[in-house]
């Protein structure tokens, strides 16, 4: 496929990426350890104030005491019972990790899209893993027989994961398929298509079994409600996988920024390196949303928030879109436990609420600063 | 006739619907008047002892539990959970649909009923050791007499619930049998809302209509949907004796909003006006109102008839 205005475009920003760059490279090698040092810090303060807040459970102030009482080698009495304990640790506890979790492979998967593809309006969910993922939650929903039947696993997150790994390999053996040079367009095109036709076969299923309309309409709102431990555990491997691939290749990201042409120039791999990292970032983005529905915002505007913030070099902009992306996730889910109380609000409510205008605001101040 | 011989005659006249939904009737009612034993065990769920802090998210399990009365050991109810006043006073406003689990825990309940589970929501109260009793969508009449002779066991009130099933049962068949029927069976129109989404016979609601021998329009449109969107020109092609709308309270549906609609003028049931404006709550939920329902019915049939 051949986009001669696209290409026109890509050319010019080449050269302007990679003269910021050897500007600013020196410069900020020094602020390096000040974002992590910082980063880390907003995920630890956001991870111990979502321990605090809550409907139910001890008073706050007491939480700290008794999560440093658990530490080995410290006593503190912290006056929290057996039960309020219960509830922080069985219900705040695996929500907050849970947030974690989703919030850094969503913000990671987001970032490493937009690397390979080189377009920054991509999301993780753009080769159909929305889609796929969530026609798979809703056959689930209508074809079960009985929500409360006991089957040895629970078939959601196993049938949504499917649907999301299924709809993306179908975008990209059709993407890739049939030309060789302009891969990532009609990938990009071909992601849109998936979803299209996804999306089409889900409203079709839903039309004919609206009894479960309500089910999956909160299912694909996202949500963080509902962890447990075992989601936590369901989870991690694949997470952790997926994040760490796509942490080894921030490297060859950066270089993959000038260009296909180029990046084959100097010696990498262009169909390789985006297939790796397509199918890294997928199996991340497709197991949290196996667990916690799709969560929207994250996964676009964190990684742009890092890049406005400490530079758009991969081997930054990566490592901090997984601490930011946590940090940002488990605050946003304090006031979705709080603010409708004793209700929840939807996560992708609260995310774009306060993520919009925070993130308007960010691009206004460093549009003028600069 | 279902376990009507369990309780014998004299409990039916002791014991009228009207006062066992009535809300003086719960609130008389003191948690220590029966002495059940515990544990009891329903299905796969077992309480060691008697339930005193329970916490409602089915609006149907509300209606049944104030009904057999256990009310006064309801603490906290679903936002739904509209009737009788008093479940509706506690203001608790807890969701069924997004449940969250801190707040229900936060009432420290003994034993939580729900209709569904929408995402883990069993798995979180077990871990917090909370019983949970999944009181699912009735699929027939009989799953109502069921369900509140269970919830009369789990909450000690087994004496109140048979008697509140077996009245129901005996009014339910008492209108039925009040009525005589036409030669050929009168057709209806269920309306969900006003999109048009109606219900098939093979649901609970299509099963009342079944008790007076009501033809469905909606049955055999869509195979294997329960709940089909029907096209306006299936209904005024099948042109049905009598519309019910249970949409009257969601969507402000009434008999004149019916009759204004384009093409809908001269259907039988709008010339005639045998449109039935129903209660959006008592045509849906499966607990002891579903008289009211029946009767809302056996009066359309005998407009109808006498007309």
């Amino acid at each position: 496929m051949q986009l001669p205005w696209l290409q026109q475009a890509s050319y010019q920003r080449r050269f302007v990426i990679l003269s910021q760059d050897v500007n600013k490279s020196a410069r900020e090698v020094d602020h390096q350890f000040w974002w992590f040092a910082l980063s880390g810090l907003l995920l630890l303060g956001a991870m111990i104030t979502g321990f605090m807040i809550g409907p139910a459970g001890p008073t706050w102030w007491r939480i700290p005491l008794e999560l440093l009482n658990r530490l080995p080698l410290i006593s503190v009495d912290s006056g929290v019972s057996a039960s309020d304990w219960n509830i922080v640790w069985q219900i705040r506890a695996p929500r907050v990790v849970l947030a974690v979790i989703v919030g850094s492979t969503l913000s990671i998967s987001g970032a490493s899209y937009q690397g390979v593809f080189r377009n920054p309006l991509i999301d993780p969910y753009l080769l159909g893993v929305a889609a796929g993922a969530g026609l798979g939650a809703t056959a689930v929903f209508s074809f079960r027989d009985s929500p409360t039947s006991t089957w040895i696993i629970d078939p959601l997150p196993l049938v949504a994961f499917l649907g999301a790994v299924i709809a993306v390999m179908i975008t990209y053996f059709i993407g890739t398929a049939f030309n060789e040079g302009r891969s990532s367009v009609s990938l990009v095109l071909a992601g849109v298509a998936v979803t299209s036709l996804a999306t089409a076969i889900q409203t079709f299923i839903l039309q004919r079994n609206n009894d479960v309309i309500r089910q999956v309409y909160s299912w694909i709102l996202g949500r963080l409600s509902s962890a447990t431990w075992g989601d936590v555990r369901l989870v991690l491997p694949y997470v952790v996988a997926s994040t760490v691939v796509l942490l080894l290749h921030r490297r060859l990201l950066d270089v993959m920024r000038v260009g296909d042409d180029e990046a084959l120039a100097l010696g990498v791999n262009v169909r390789r390196v985006r297939l790796v990292v397509v199918l890294a970032a997928t199996l991340g983005t497709a197991s949290v949303v196996a667990v916690s529905g799709l969560i929207g915002f994250v996964g676009i505007i964190v990684p742009h928030a890092v890049r406005l913030l400490a530079g758009a070099s991969y081997r930054r902009v990566l490592p901090l879109s997984v601490l930011l992306g946590a940090a940002f996730l488990v605050a946003a889910d304090i006031p979705s436990r709080v603010l409708a109380n004793p209700a929840e609000t939807p996560i992708g409510v609260v995310t774009a609420f306060f993520g919009a205008p925070f993130f308007l605001l960010l691009l206004r101040t460093r549009q003028t600063s600069q | 006739m279902r376990k009507l011989s369990l309780v014998g005659v004299a409990g039916l006249f002791l014991f009228s619907l009207s006062a066992c939904s009535s809300s003086s009737e719960t609130t008389d009612t003191t948690v220590a008047v029966e002495t059940a034993s515990y544990p009891v065990t329903v299905g796969d769920l077992t309480l060691e002892s008697q339930p005193m802090r329970i916490v409602s998210l089915s609006p149907s399990a509300t209606e049944m539990l104030y009904a057999i009365g256990a009310g006064a050991q309801v603490v906290a109810v679903d936002d739904y959970s509209n009737y009788p006043a008093e479940a509706a006073a506690l203001g608790t406003m807890l969701s069924g649909f997004e449940p969250n689990v801190e707040a229900i825990a936060g009432f420290t309940p003994d034993l939580v009923v729900i209709a569904y589970d929408p995402s883990n929501l069993v798995e979180q109260l077990n871990a917090l050791s909370i019983p949970v009793f999944i009181a699912s969508a009735a699929v027939s009449i009989d799953n109502v007499y069921e369900q509140i002779e269970q919830f009369g066991v789990l909450t000690g009130h087994a004496a109140e619930s048979l008697q509140l099933s077996s009245q129901l049962q005996t009014d339910i068949e008492a209108a039925v049998a009040g009525i005589t029927l036409p030669a050929e069976p009168l057709s209806y129109y269920h309306e969900l809302d006003n999109t048009l989404f109606s219900v098939t016979s093979n649901t609970f609601i299509g099963q009342v209509y079944a008790l007076f021998g009501l033809r469905n329009i909606a049955d055999n449109v869509e195979a294997g949907n329960d709940y089909p969107q029907l096209s306006a020109e299936v209904i005024v092609s099948a042109d049905p004796d009598l519309i019910f709308l249970a949409d009257t309270k969601c969507c402000n549906e009434t008999a004149e909003t019916v009759a204004a609609r384009d093409g809908w003028g001269l259907l039988k049931a709008v010339t005639n006006n045998h449109i039935v404006e129903l209660d959006d709550d008592v045509a849906s939920r499966w607990g002891p109102r579903v008289i009211d329902f029946v009767v809302a019915i056996r009066d359309a049939i005998a407009l109808v008839t006498a007309g």
